[in-house]
């Protein structure tokens, strides 16, 4: 009779086999066990007889291993013997023993058959194309419908909006804007100092100022910080299913949710740019004085007499667009995540990306449209 | 023998008293049952004992360690002998049905992969549940569904306590019907001891050998046939309104 460690093999007669489980076969000796019984590359024809009665500890691990061992060879082929106080637990998982049988297939379809991949991601972005539609429609639909019923606005709730996403983020954009302002300016003075021209610093802060960098900082700004917190939000709401006891309760989520954050941004991106413009030009203002010797009241007054208010009303009015795609993105992700924790931190990701993005390519447009009428 | 020892715990939440000096003991092979209204801190005192929440006043021991003073080593030890079903489940999002059971052992042991599948498709079965939903996500399962997948990936490391709660809540009678018989037999044949908290009448009657009501004090301590003739008024009308 050969030992193996916890097993011991002997033959019977020609094509007969006792095998005697010894000692322990748990969770932690199992692998031990396993590989010294495949170096034996067993025939799977031969007749085992299995006796447990020399087995100290068995558990659940090895119960289910012995089985799937048991089942690969014929039925009539094994006998097992002395089961005694592992009779009840052997026959339990023996009953409820089962295998993956479904897993070739699955894997053989998913492999051959590419074409149903291109169709369900294309079949993904029109699906989410119609989405976003129905999303624009119902919102312009509910913004008409606010406009005539007026006490359906939610003051209170944009008001907290207003101060969540605008009040609050005064310091950072200030920051932001500022040091964008001293470095333009900075970049600026070499060049212009070389031929002279100190004074033309003026045009060249307030205009890139109050047209471009100013909107655009504190649209990213803001698309970073605002746009994710509606999207966790909004998603957070659906996962613990408030949106759908809204909807059983008849509050339209889109007068409760959306339009506030809406009309948040709206209000609040304006006036931020408008504090961007100062703050990044007071930045600008400081490094031409202590650069280029141009004081604060020259540049002042050449701003007055140089530089037309229609820069900043562009600036102003490009911003109340970044506000409008900020809100929609943020919330309408925010609306798509699905029933499972890691959707809320994807599609806030996505929120992201998305609303940046967005901000970018509509300054890029807008860029197109004025320099095309002229202005 | 007793596997968890409870002794003078007191919790309070501000200026709630959830707990007031109570104690008590399970005994091993048992199914000791933890009842009481909501907010009686059923789970507050269960978590108390698995070490989620912190214990304010008194000491709990299981395996006869302070829960309260455990050795990195010790609370290693401790953790693997006791599993902890959650009323929702809390199956790991990002992981299958199948990843799920398995994870436990995984971890833990260095089986091979294709024995860990077939251990987990074997505790899915024992659980009632069809081969189908193996590779499916904790988001795309009912939640009846997700309490079973929660109750096989516990079974998977063969932990000597198991505490459940509510184990039945949410499930239709005929698969409660089948926990509350895999809940006897995991203490018949596996000798597990388990601790469920419960309102299920059903389970309260055919599985639980003793049970402790809660009302900040322990209120009754004993088994349903003692319960059933006791005088006190709320103990009968808690354990017969729930028909209604």
């Amino acid at each position: 009779m050969k030992s193996y460690g916890n097993f011991k093999f002997n033959q019977i007669s020609e094509d007969t086999f006792e095998m005697l489980l010894l000692g322990s076969w748990t969770k932690d000796t199992l692998n031990k066990n396993i590989e010294e019984l495949e170096k034996l590359k067993l025939s799977y024809t031969l007749k085992v007889n299995i006796d447990f009665s020399a087995l100290k500890e068995c558990d659940g691990a090895a119960f289910i291993y012995l089985i799937s061992f048991i089942k690969k060879f014929p039925n009539e082929n094994i006998v097992i013997k002395n089961l005694n106080i592992y009779e009840t637990r052997f026959r339990f998982y023996e009953k409820n023993y089962q295998e993956n049988n479904l897993k070739e297939e699955i894997r053989t379809t998913v492999l051959k058959d590419i074409s149903k991949s291109i169709n369900k991601v294309t079949h993904e972005y029109y699906f989410s194309f119609v989405n976003f539609t129905q999303f624009l429609g119902k919102i312009f639909f509910f913004f008409i419908y606010s406009l005539f019923h007026p006490k359906k606005i939610r003051l209170k709730a944009m008001f907290k909006y207003i101060e969540t996403s605008a009040i609050n983020a005064l310091f950072i954009v200030g920051t932001a804007s500022f040091l964008v302002g001293i470095v333009i300016a900075y970049q600026g003075a070499v060049q212009l100092e070389k031929f002279g021209a100190n004074i033309f610093i003026v045009e060249m802060i307030s205009i890139t100022m109050l047209r471009e960098i100013a909107p655009l900082v504190t649209a990213i700004v803001i698309a970073g910080r605002s746009a994710s917190a509606f999207t966790a939000e909004i998603g957070a709401m659906k996962i613990t299913d408030e949106i759908d006891a809204m909807r059983t309760m008849d509050f339209e989520p889109t007068l409760f949710l959306t339009l506030p954050r809406i009309f948040a941004l709206i209000i609040s991106l304006p006036l931020l740019v408008f504090f961007a413009d100062i703050i990044g030009i007071m930045g600008g203002m400081l490094i031409a004085y202590t650069d280029l010797n141009v004081s604060f009241w020259d540049f002042i007054q050449r701003m007055q007499t140089e530089v037309p208010l229609k820069h900043f009303l562009i600036g102003i009015f490009k911003a109340l667009f970044f506000g409008i795609a900020i809100a929609i993105i943020g919330c309408y992700r925010g609306f798509q995540v699905q029933n499972n924790t890691t959707s809320i931190g994807q599609y806030t990701t996505l929120s992201v990306v998305n609303a940046i993005f967005a901000v970018i390519a509509l300054n890029a447009v807008f860029s197109v449209i004025f320099t095309q009428i002229g202005i | 023998m007793e596997i968890v020892k409870v002794k003078n715990l007191s919790t309070t939440f501000g200026k709630n008293v959830v707990h007031d000096n109570i104690s008590f003991n399970i005994n091993k092979k048992e199914i000791f049952g933890i009842l009481g209204g909501s907010g009686s801190g059923k789970s507050v005192l269960v978590k108390q004992i698995v070490m989620l929440n912190t214990i304010q006043k008194g000491t709990i021991k299981i395996f006869n360690k302070d829960v309260s003073n455990l050795s990195l080593e010790q609370s290693h030890f401790v953790k693997k002998e006791f599993s902890y079903l959650f009323q929702f489940g809390a199956l790991f999002s990002f992981l299958t049905v199948i990843e799920n059971i398995s994870v436990l052992l995984k971890e833990y042991t260095e089986l091979s992969d294709d024995l860990l599948e077939k251990i987990a498709y074997t505790y899915l079965e024992i659980v009632g549940l069809p081969k189908d939903c193996a590779n499916l996500y904790p988001s795309e399962i009912s939640g009846g569904m997700k309490k079973r997948v929660a109750l096989a990936r516990c079974l998977a490391l063969e932990p000597k306590v198991l505490f459940l709660d509510e184990p039945t809540s949410g499930l239709d009678p005929s698969s409660t019907q089948m926990i509350n018989e895999l809940i006897l037999y995991l203490r018949d044949v596996l000798n597990m001891t388990i601790v469920i908290i419960t309102h299920d009448l059903d389970t309260i009657k055919t599985v639980l050998d003793r049970f402790i009501i809660l009302k900040k004090d322990i209120i009754f301590n004993g088994n349903i046939a003692e319960a059933m003739n006791s005088d006190n008024e709320f103990i009968k009308d808690f354990l017969t309104n729930k028909k209604a």
